[in-house]
């Protein structure tokens, strides 16, 4: 019997009930991520957008920080909305706070300024198809600097929006906030 | 390559930033130490302002806007969204706040309101403005006008959350009514409530809601604000709550993740051992009507 797919949301502070919404659509199941057991049971991971400073001190506190370093190291899909590009990324530049350092890229917090400037824009990302992408970003960061195992996605004014290094994917902008599930789909396909 | 277009302040960007804050902690702080320690503590905005409500409601007098100064202070000291309160119906002062670039405007029956008729247009402006309510009609009013976030009114300064429950319970039984009414019977439910037909009809269909709708008003303990998730809120504010303790840096700590994990129920009695004294307060049932706050707006 095949089972479902199984995509774990962390749920410790952020927009989760959006990424679930778009992965109940696109028909996997989902599990709130919020100890470290709850790892076991998926085949894939969202770290959904909230306070980076917030979600990284929280999985440092329920050492969930760890547990999902490895999982990511081992091979399991890993996908991360702004907040999660951050964690994903070895670098943030002017900064301490904790990252799980799983992807070879250095990241820029809140990169386009205050909320003022947070902004929405169609843009081309080739790799979901012709039709541009609606994007969102919210006090969005952005990579500035990639490794050569790092794949671009989306480059805009050089800034790198949206990469992928083998089974990681990073997005600074928002795909759960839109009714354009491709992304969610690219990253499913990640898993099968 | 064809032109981007970007666009700002869209209601999507204002409503967006909202989501990001859900299941998270907005603090009260009155300077740059305190923005400190309530970041470090895992809260996920600040709310910049001079004097907490449990002081303004000590001290008396009114209660505007904070200093610049004050507030560019707090935006400098971290790096977590900065918020600050404009007197309800102060179109300038909202101004002021936005030209600071302020991440979100809180519009508040805390400040002794500007004007007693009406509410800022808050479409007008690019920042997101977050309002109080105290039942559905108010919270759509809030949100007709162009507000992105929602939050109870509860009665803030008291440490009491008995005021911020009846506030969460009665939008709660609200919704359900809308819900579970017929589109006959919709119009007449507007009328009643006084809230844009619209709005309702998203009500209807969301089950919630169309934005973000925090606690706010009398949290003075991880309990106090896993009750508020409990009973629905996306996250929850702390005014007087954590600065006026004995601990802040601990309370303000444990309070994160009370809300991070308010399910469950050993995570908050292992968080909340040995915090030290919570304010004091005062409640809310010993109160004069006169000395509410959260009748201000409408």
């Amino acid at each position: 019997m095949v089972s479902r797919i199984r995509i774990g949301i962390l749920a410790l502070q952020g927009a989760v009930r959006e990424h679930r919404a778009v992965l109940h659509r696109l028909g996997a199941e989902t599990c709130d991520v919020l100890n470290p057991p709850d790892l076991d049971r998926i085949d894939g991971l969202i770290l959904p957008g909230g306070e980076s400073t917030t979600t990284g001190k929280l999985l440092l506190r329920y050492g969930l920080a760890e547990p999902i370093a490895r999982a990511g190291r081992r091979g399991m899909p890993i996908f991360g909305t702004c907040t999660g590009l951050i964690l994903l990324s070895k670098h943030i530049n002017r900064s301490n706070q904790y990252s799980l350092g799983l992807m070879d890229t250095g990241v820029e917090r809140n990169a386009f300024g205050r909320q003022a400037n947070s902004f929405e824009a169609d843009m081309p990302i080739p790799v979901l198809g012709d039709k541009p992408y609606h994007t969102v970003f919210i006090r969005a960061p952005y990579i500035d600097r990639a490794g050569p195992d790092v794949d671009v996605l989306l480059r805009y004014e050089d800034k790198i929006l949206f990469a992928r290094q083998g089974n990681l994917l990073a997005a600074a902008f928002h795909p759960e906030l839109t009714d354009d599930a491709r992304v969610h789909e690219y990253f499913l396909q990640l898993i099968k | 390559m064809t032109e981007i277009q970007k666009q700002t302040g869209t209601f999507a960007v204002k409503k967006g930033l909202a989501e990001m804050l859900k299941g998270g902690v907005i603090m009260d702080v009155v300077n740059p130490e305190q923005a400190r320690i309530a970041e470090e503590a895992g809260a996920v905005a600040v709310m910049a302002l001079e004097r907490v409500p449990s002081d303004i409601r000590a001290q008396g007098g009114v209660a505007r806007m904070s200093d610049p100064e004050m507030i560019i202070g707090i935006q400098q000291a971290v790096s977590i969204p900065v918020m600050a309160k404009a007197r309800i119906g102060h179109i300038v002062e909202a101004r002021v706040l936005e030209a600071l670039d302020i991440d979100f405007i809180d519009e508040s029956e805390v400040l002794t309101p500007a004007d007693d008729v009406y509410h800022i247009l808050k479409t007008e402006f690019t920042v997101p403005f977050v309002c109080g309510a105290r039942n559905l009609g108010e919270a759509l009013r809030r949100i007709g006008e162009g507000a992105a976030m929602i939050r109870t009114k509860g009665e803030a300064g008291t440490g009491d959350v008995v005021e911020a429950v009846r506030h969460i319970r009665q939008v709660n039984k609200d919704i359900q009514r809308v819900v579970s009414a017929s589109l006959m019977e919709l119009m007449t439910i507007a009328k009643e409530m006084g809230a844009p037909y619209e709005l309702l009809l998203q009500v209807k269909e969301l089950g919630r809601l169309p934005v973000v709708n925090f606690a706010a008003g009398g949290v003075a303990t991880p309990a106090d604000a896993a009750l508020m998730m409990e009973l629905g809120c996306d996250g929850v504010f702390v005014g007087s709550g954590i600065f006026k303790s004995d601990n802040p840096a601990r309370r303000a700590k444990a309070i994160v993740e009370a809300v991070a994990h308010y399910t469950d129920a050993s995570l908050i009695a292992e968080v909340s051992k040995g915090l030290g004294e919570a304010m004091r307060g005062q409640s809310v049932a010993q109160m004069e009507e006169k000395d509410k706050i959260a009748g201000r707006g409408w």
